[in-house]
């Protein structure tokens, strides 16, 4: 036997979803969350292989053994990127837990370790090439303009997803756009890990994360207008 | 009672260990789903985002339920609790593309249930906000038959008239139809053509439209 308080409580919205019943239309369902990552990491391929086909690959492979700790941020910076974009591809899902807002920690904590490593290294073996304040000001702007277009990739990408938390999706979005950039500037990066690049580095990281939060959060709320 | 077990694991999985939570929820076989309620949701679901009315209106209708509990672990009001039911069956239907049928559907509608509460009891502390200064503006009020109040009444119809003539055209007509001609929902679908499921869902976004637009609130 039916409850009769479930009944009218059933009984109330019966229109509306007669209604949204009439309209129903069949939809095509968002791809999984690693597809669209997959999709998004094509085009930092595509950056990353033009980067590479005008300054080349030696440049890199020389630092890289010289100073490996500048290859293993570089890692870093690049499992921060995929592991951020896959999380805020993943909260654009309703129900899937907050607790994916930690799974860039790791890469990033390598990233920012490795860098770390690098700048003391440098004040315990001086004579290393280190940027001067100009040439960090050059990293900034590589790190903002390139993660202008690549957060603006991942919003329009997650356009048809439903963020219940559009702030930390955004954050999630600026961190993977920033560590990206961060990565491909390895590419093409001249100096040694000095204090001065990394607080750079972290500067802009921090612009592009606060953009996307300021911004995001508006952008990504189509769906709950 | 181990199918109930198989249906909640992946939830349990995806919050400890949210990367390689299970995806075995696949729920490749509707009519052997039927017989455990979320599974039964899950598949009525999947088959609605092909297009299987029937099976929607039986997902609506039992999420019912489901959307009051989660609006009740919100805090929210039994009087509100209905405009937190309407909110989320319409954001229920703008987003269903983003249910995954491999994972639960109870999880993915009271995610969107918690956030609509969230939304409803925002909106009714600004509105309690507002409603305190609008007692004080009654309060120092001029006389009832103050000259400049019927002029007031008449810019405040003429806003409201222009605010209509913005809404995009479906909602509009729903608006006129509906609210402004007070024509029976059959007489206004006779009169345009349209579906009354369509002026009736075309009616309450006008007038969620309107809100917004004169309160600044959805």
């Amino acid at each position: 036997m039916e409850n009769p308080e479930h009944m009218s409580e059933s009984r109330l919205p019966e229109s509306l979803i007669q209604s949204l019943g009439v309209q129903l239309t069949p939809v095509r369902r968002l791809p999984p969350p690693w597809l669209r990552t997959a999709g998004w990491l094509l085009a930092v391929a595509a950056i990353a292989l033009a980067l590479l086909w005008h300054y080349g690959a030696e440049h890199m492979l020389r630092r890289w053994v010289a100073e490996p700790d500048i290859a293993v941020a570089g890692i870093g910076a690049l499992i921060t990127a995929v592991s951020a974009a896959w999380a805020a591809f993943t909260l654009g899902v309703p129900g899937r837990p907050a607790g994916w807002a930690w799974l860039p920690l790791p890469g990033l904590l390598l990233w920012v370790g490795a860098s770390g490593l690098g700048c003391l290294r440098d004040i315990v073996v001086p004579g290393a090439t280190v940027a001067t304040a100009h040439q960090s000001g050059d990293c900034l702007m590589f790190i903002i303009s390139l993660s202008l277009p690549l957060s603006a990739l991942l919003v329009w990408l997650l356009r048809r997803a439903c963020p219940l938390r559009p702030v930390l999706t955004a954050v999630m979005i600026g961190l993977a756009s920033a560590a990206a950039s961060a990565a491909l500037l390895e590419i093409c990066h001249g100096f040694a890990v000095a204090a001065t690049d990394l607080v750079t580095h972290a500067i802009a990281v921090g612009i592009v994360v606060l953009a996307n939060a300021l911004m995001g959060g508006r952008l990504l709320q189509p769906a709950l207008k | 009672m181990s199918a109930a077990l198989t249906a909640t694991r992946p939830m349990v999985l995806d919050s400890v260990f949210p990367v390689w939570a299970g995806t075995d929820f696949a729920v490749s076989d509707a009519e052997s789903a039927t017989d455990v309620p979320e599974r039964r949701r899950a598949a009525w679901m999947a088959a609605a985002q092909g297009g299987d009315r029937q099976a929607y209106e039986r997902v609506l209708a039992e999420s019912v339920p489901l959307i009051r509990t989660a609006a009740r672990r919100q805090g929210v009001d039994a009087d509100l609790a209905d405009d937190v039911v309407q909110e989320t069956l319409l954001t229920v239907h703008r987003v269903r593309h983003t249910y995954d049928p491999s994972r639960s559907y109870d999880a993915w509608l009271s995610a969107i249930a918690a956030r609509r509460a969230i939304d409803a009891l925002r909106s009714q502390g600004r509105r309690g906000h507002r409603e305190l200064h609008d007692e004080r503006a009654y309060d120092l009020h001029p006389a009832e038959h103050d000259a400049a109040d019927a002029t007031e009444r008449e810019q405040a119809a003429r806003r409201l008239h222009e605010a209509i003539a913005t809404l995009p055209p479906g909602q509009r007509e729903a608006v006129e139809q509906l609210g402004l001609k007070e024509r029976s929902l059959a007489e206004a679908s006779a009169h345009t053509g349209r579906q009354s499921g369509a002026l009736k869902v075309n009616l309450h976004r006008a007038m969620k439209a309107l809100r917004t637009r004169f309160h600044g609130e959805p």
